[in-house]
C-alpha cells in the first residue's frame, strides 16, 4: 500500500442555494479541487461521489455519471461510483478513493460529497432525514432521528452524570466558528440561553441542538504521495482512514452511551497512524446532534466518559487557542449540513488548518488533525487522520 | 408505505414475534435468520426458534416528541421510547396513556395495541404495538400522577367558571 | 331454548383515558352543560385517543378476556364484533383483532352492525354455534368510538369503549339460561354511508323506539323463564344515557340496588355497542355465585335481545384480578379541554386533508 496526499479541495457555500442546481454545486466543487491541485480532468482516472439520497431530494438516481458529464469527463469514460453511507457517505467516499489510490489501481481520483436538500419541503426534508434510521422498527413505531439521539442523550445523563448544559455548549461553539467561516450556512453567533431555550423537537434536544439542512458540495482531490510535491507545495497525508459499522437500529447496541463504531475506528486508526488522541491539535467532529458530539469526543478517545462537560468547562477542548480545537468550520451545525458532503467537507476544513490557510479559524501550529463522520445513530461511522507531508 | 411490506410484519407487530437462538437461548426481535452472538454462528442458521416477548418492559431511556415523524403529526407531543423486555431485547415504540411529565427511566409499562399511522384518509390503518404504564407501577392510575392532578384541577377551575 | 348448557367462559373490558365533561362541550356551544349533563344523567364521557379505534378497544378487551379465562386463542372458533364504529368501510374489524390475539387462521370471523346491539347479536351467534357443538370457544364483542356531530346532543353522551365477552359450554361464569329477541323497522336513529356522523329522531328515538323495544323484551324475557324482578339481583339495559335505563328499569319494577352495577354511563358516556357489555362486565366483577341477572340490550333501527343468565360456583375463584376492573374505568380518566378533545377525534385538519 502507498501513502496517499491530499492535492486539492474545493467546496461551495453551504445553506439554502435556491439558485444552485445539485449539477452546478457539485462541479463547482470539484473543479475547484482540480484547480487546485494543477490537474486538469483529462489527468483524473476515477470519481467516487457520496451522496446520501438524491432520489428522494431531487428524484435523481444514477448521479456519478452525471456529475462525470458536466464536469465534462464524459468523453474520458472514467469510472463514477456512487458512495451512500446515510449521514456518513462523503467520508465513506473519501475511504473508497484512499484504498484506490494506496492500492496503486488509480493515480489520481477526485472525491466529492454533494446534497442538494431544499428543492424538497422542510417536512420532507425531516422524513428523507430518517430514513437512515431502521425504517421497519424504529421510524414505523414514531421514531426520528433528532428523538433517537434524545434516547441517547437521556440515557448518558442517566447513566453518566451528563447535565444539559454539557451538550448545549457545542452549538454556542459551533456558531462562534461558523461566525468566522465565510463558506457557512449560519454566521450568526449563540448564546448557551438561547440554545437551552430553543423551542423543543425532542425533549431534551431542542432545535439549536440539531444541524440544519442544506444545500452544498465538497471536492477534493488524491494522489500518491510520492508524486505530490509535483502539485502542491502543502500536500496533506492520509495517515489513517477507518470505517466501521454497527447495528443499523440503534435498539440492537449493547450501550447507547458509546457509539462503538466510532471507538473501533479511532482505536484502529490511531494504531494505525502510530498516533494517539493527544497528538490531535484539530479536529471536526460529527456535531449532527449536539449529543452526537459529545459522544464523539468520548468515544474518539478525547474525553473519558463523562468527562466532556469538564474539558469544555475548562477549555481544554474548544475553539482555537484549546488544548483540541474542534470543528474550527463551525461544524455541521454552522457550517451546515447538506448530508454527502459533510464527510468531505470536515477534511477540507482540517486541510486548511494543516496547511495554516484557515484565517480568523486558524489553530496554531496544527500538524495533526481527525476527522469523524456518522451514518444515523452511529451505524456507519468514519474516522480519517491527517497531518502536514514532510 | 404498501400494503405487502407492511402487512408481512404484522406477527411482529401485532403479537411481539420474536425468535431464540437454539444453542445459546438469546431473545431476538425482530427475528433473526442467523444469532449474531452464539459462538456457534452458522451453526445457528436454520436453528433459531420461534419466540414471543411477554409485552412487559420497562421505560430504559425516552424523549418527548414535538416534531413527529411522519403520520405521526396528530399525535404530537408524544413519548418514544426505548423499553428493555425482562427476555432481553430492546424495542423502540411510543409510551401512551401518561402525561409526558411522568415518565421516567425505569418505569415499568407493557405492551397495548394502538393504531401506528394511517396510510393517508383512504388509506390501509397499520396498527401494532405501543407501551402503556403497568398497572402495578401506579402510573396507570391517571390522577395519582402530580401532573395529572393538576390537570384535574385545572379543568375543575375552568368548569366551576362556566 | 338450548338443551346444551352454554354461557359465558370469560370476559374483559376496556374504556379509553380520556374524559371530557358535558360543562366543557357546553360552554362552546353556548349550551348550559352542566343542566344538559343532569338531564341525560351524564357526569362524564369517555374519549378514544387519536390512536383508538374500535380494533384497538375489541383487541384489549379481548386480551384481558383471554388471560382472565386461561383461554388458548387458537381454541376460538368465530369471533364477532358489533360496532357502529368499525374503521373500515369494507375490510373486517374482525380479522385485525384475531390475528392480535393469536386466534388465526382456524376460526370464523365478521363485523355486526346493527346500532347499538351488535354486541348482543354476536352473543347469540355464538350461544347457537356453541351449543350446536360447530365450535368450541365463540367471542363476542361489542365496541364503539362513536361521534355525535358537534353542537348536537349526541355530542354529549357518545363516547369510547368496549367489552368482550367468551362464549362457551364449560368451565363457565355465568350460564346464560335463555334469550330472547324483540325486532321492528323503526328508525329513530341511523348514519348513512359515507356520513362522518348520525342523525337521530330526536324524541323519537324514546317511546316509540328505545322505551317499547327494551320494554317488550324484557318483559318476554321474564315471561319466558318464568321469572319476576325480585329474582334478579342484577339487571343491566342499554343506556344510551344515564335516564332511559334508569326509567325503563323503574317501570318494569326494577330497584336502584339492582342497577347499580349494571348502569356505567353516567361515568363513561354511551359506549353504544359496549354499553350493555360494559354493564355486564361490571356486574360480573362484583356478581357472587347463584346471583341472577337480566341483561336487555338495544339497537336502533330497532330491536332489543334479551338474556337471562345465573352467575355460578367459578366466579369465585375467577381471575378477575387480571386487567383493570370496570370501576376504574368508571373512577378514573383524564379530563380534556374541548381543544384537545377536537385533536382527539379528528374534528381538526392537518394540511386541509
Amino acid at each position: 500500500m502507498r501513502e496517499v496526499a491530499i492535492l486539492g479541495i474545493g467546496q461551495t457555500k453551504f445553506g439554502e442555494l435556491w439558485d444552485r442546481s445539485f449539477r452546478e454545486i457539485g462541479i463547482e466543487a470539484g473543479f475547484a479541487a482540480l484547480q487546485e491541485a494543477k490537474l486538469s480532468s483529462k489527468d483524473i482516472s476515477a470519481l467516487y461521489l457520496g451522496n446520501m439520497a438524491s432520489g428522494s431530494f431531487i428524484e435523481q438516481e444514477h448521479i456519478a455519471p452525471l456529475i462525470l458529464d458536466y464536469a465534462g469527463l464524459a468523453g474520458h469514460h472514467l469510472p463514477a461510483i456512487r458512495v451512500e453511507a446515510g449521514g456518513a457517505s462523503g467520508a465513506v467516499a473519501l475511504h473508497q478513493a484512499y484504498l484506490a489510490v494506496a492500492s496503486g489501481a488509480h493515480d489520481y481520483v477526485v472525491v466529492g460529497g454533494a446534497e442538494k436538500m431544499t428543492d424538497v419541503p422542510e417536512d420532507v426534508q425531516t422524513d428523507i432525514a430518517n430514513a437512515s434510521a431502521d425504517q421497519e422498527w424504529e421510524t414505523v413505531f414514531g421514531a426520528t432521528l433528532p428523538s433517537l439521539w434524545a434516547l441517547i442523550a437521556r440515557r448518558h445523563m442517566h447513566d453518566h452524570g451528563t447535565r444539559r448544559e454539557d451538550f448545549a455548549r457545542f452549538p454556542v461553539l459551533a456558531h462562534e466558528m461558523g461566525s468566522k467561516n465565510p463558506l457557512a450556512h449560519f454566521r450568526n453567533k449563540v448564546s448557551l440561553d438561547q440554545v437551552l431555550e430553543g423551542s423543543p423537537v425532542a425533549q431534551p434536544l431542542g432545535v439549536m441542538d440539531c444541524a440544519p439542512a442544506s444545500d452544498g458540495a465538497s471536492a477534493l482531490v488524491l494522489g500518491p504521495l510520492e508524486k505530490a510535491r509535483e502539485h502542491t507545495d502543502t500536500p496533506i497525508r492520509i495517515c489513517a482512514s477507518q470505517v466501521a459499522c454497527d447495528t443499523l437500529a440503534l435498539q440492537h447496541r449493547k450501550d447507547i452511551t458509546t457509539v462503538e463504531a466510532t471507538r473501533l475506528a479511532a482505536q484502529v486508526a490511531f494504531r494505525h497512524a502510530k498516533r494517539t488522541p493527544a497528538d490531535v491539535q484539530v479536529a471536526e467532529i460529527h456535531d449532527a446532534y449536539s449529543i452526537s458530539a459529545l459522544l464523539a469526543l468520548e468515544d474518539l478517545g478525547f474525553c473519558p466518559k463523562g468527562g466532556v462537560g469538564k474539558a469544555l468547562a475548562e477549555g481544554t477542548v474548544g475553539p482555537p487557542g484549546a488544548r483540541l480545537a474542534i470543528n474550527s468550520s463551525g461544524g455541521l451545525k454552522a457550517q451546515g449540513q447538506p448530508f454527502g458532503a459533510v464527510g468531505v467537507a470536515q477534511v477540507a476544513e482540517v486541510v486548511r488548518q494543516l496547511r495554516g490557510e484557515a484565517k480568523e479559524r486558524q489553530v496554531a501550529g496544527a500538524q495533526v488533525g481527525l476527522t469523524h463522520n456518522l451514518g444515523g445513530t452511529g451505524a456507519t461511522s468514519v474516522v480519517h487522520l491527517l497531518e502536514r507531508a514532510t | 408505505m404498501t400494503v405487502a411490506r407492511f402487512w408481512r410484519e404484522t406477527p411482529r407487530r401485532y403479537n411481539l414475534g420474536g425468535n431464540r437462538c437454539s444453542a445459546c437461548s438469546t431473545v431476538y426481535f425482530p427475528p433473526r435468520a442467523v444469532c449474531p452472538t452464539c459462538q456457534t454462528h452458522r451453526q445457528s442458521l436454520g436453528k433459531m426458534e420461534p419466540f414471543t416477548l411477554s409485552g412487559d418492559g420497562e421505560v430504559y431511556s425516552f424523549s418527548v416528541v414535538h416534531e413527529g415523524a411522519e403520520g405521526f403529526e396528530m399525535q404530537v407531543p408524544y413519548v418514544l421510547a426505548l423499553i428493555k423486555t425482562p427476555e432481553g431485547p430492546l424495542l423502540t415504540g411510543q409510551v401512551v396513556d401518561i402525561t409526558p411529565a411522568d415518565v421516567h427511566i425505569g418505569m415499568r409499562v407493557h405492551a397495548a395495541f394502538r393504531k401506528l399511522r394511517e396510510d393517508g384518509r383512504a388509506g390501509v390503518i397499520h396498527y401494532g404495538y405501543k407501551f402503556a404504564p403497568s398497572r402495578e407501577s401506579g402510573a396507570s392510575e391517571p390522577t395519582a400522577s402530580p401532573a395529572s392532578q393538576e390537570a384535574l384541577a385545572r379543568a375543575a377551575a375552568r368548569t366551576a367558571r362556566t | 331454548m338450548t338443551e346444551e348448557k352454554v354461557g359465558i367462559v370469560s370476559y374483559g373490558a376496556y374504556v379509553p383515558r380520556y374524559r371530557i365533561t358535558p360543562q366543557e362541550i357546553g360552554q362552546v356551544w353556548g349550551t348550559d352543560g352542566a343542566a344538559m349533563g343532569k338531564g341525560l344523567n351524564v357526569v362524564r364521557k369517555s374519549v378514544p385517543s387519536p390512536d383508538e379505534d374500535t380494533i384497538t378497544i375489541s383487541t384489549e378487551a379481548l386480551r384481558i378476556a383471554l388471560t382472565r379465562g386461561k383461554i388458548n386463542p387458537r381454541d376460538i372458533g368465530a369471533l364477532y364484533v358489533g360496532s357502529e364504529s368499525h374503521p373500515y368501510a369494507v375490510k373486517p374489524t374482525a380479522t385485525v383483532v384475531a390475528q392480535a390475539v393469536g386466534a388465526t387462521p382456524y376460526l370464523t370471523a365478521a363485523d355486526f352492525e346493527f346500532a347499538c346491539k351488535a354486541g348482543t347479536a354476536a352473543i347469540q351467534t355464538c350461544m347457537g354455534m356453541v351449543a350446536s357443538k360447530m365450535i368450541t370457544y365463540g367471542v363476542a364483542i361489542g365496541a364503539d368510538t362513536s361521534q355525535g356531530a358537534p353542537g348536537d346532543a349526541l355530542e354529549y353522551s357518545a363516547s369510547a369503549g368496549g367489552a368482550a365477552l367468551v362464549i362457551g359450554r364449560e368451565n363457565l361464569i355465568a350460564e346464560i339460561n335463555a334469550t330472547e329477541s324483540f325486532t321492528t323497522d323503526t328508525p329513530d336513529f341511523w348514519r348513512r354511508e359515507g356520513q362522518r356522523y348520525p342523525s337521530h329522531g330526536g324524541r323519537f328515538t324514546g317511546e316509540p323506539a328505545y322505551f317499547r323495544h327494551v320494554g317488550e323484551c324484557g318483559r318476554r324475557m321474564m315471561e319466558r323463564a318464568q321469572t319476576s324482578p325480585q329474582n334478579y339481583q342484577h339487571v343491566v339495559f342499554h343506556q344510551p344515557n344515564g335516564k332511559f335505563p334508569q326509567r325503563i328499569g323503574k317501570s318494569m319494577g326494577f330497584s336502584d340496588q339492582q342497577m347499580k352495577y349494571g348502569l356505567v354511563t353516567p361515568w363513561v358516556g354511551n359506549t353504544y355497542s359496549g354499553a350493555a357489555l360494559l354493564g355486564l362486565a361490571n356486574v360480573l366483577d362484583h356478581a357472587k355465585a347463584g346471583d341472577r341477572v337480566l341483561v336487555v340490550g338495544y339497537g336502533s333501527g330497532a330491536g332489543s335481545d334479551a338474556f337471562d343468565l345465573t352467575v355460578t360456583d367459578r366466579i369465585e375463584g375467577f381471575d378477575r384480578q387480571h386487567g383493570p376492573p370496570v370501576q376504574e374505568f368508571l373512577d378514573g380518566g383524564v379530563p380534556l379541554s374541548y381543544a384537545m378533545y377536537a385533536k382527539f377525534r379528528g374534528k381538526i385538519h392537518l394540511g386541509g386533508s
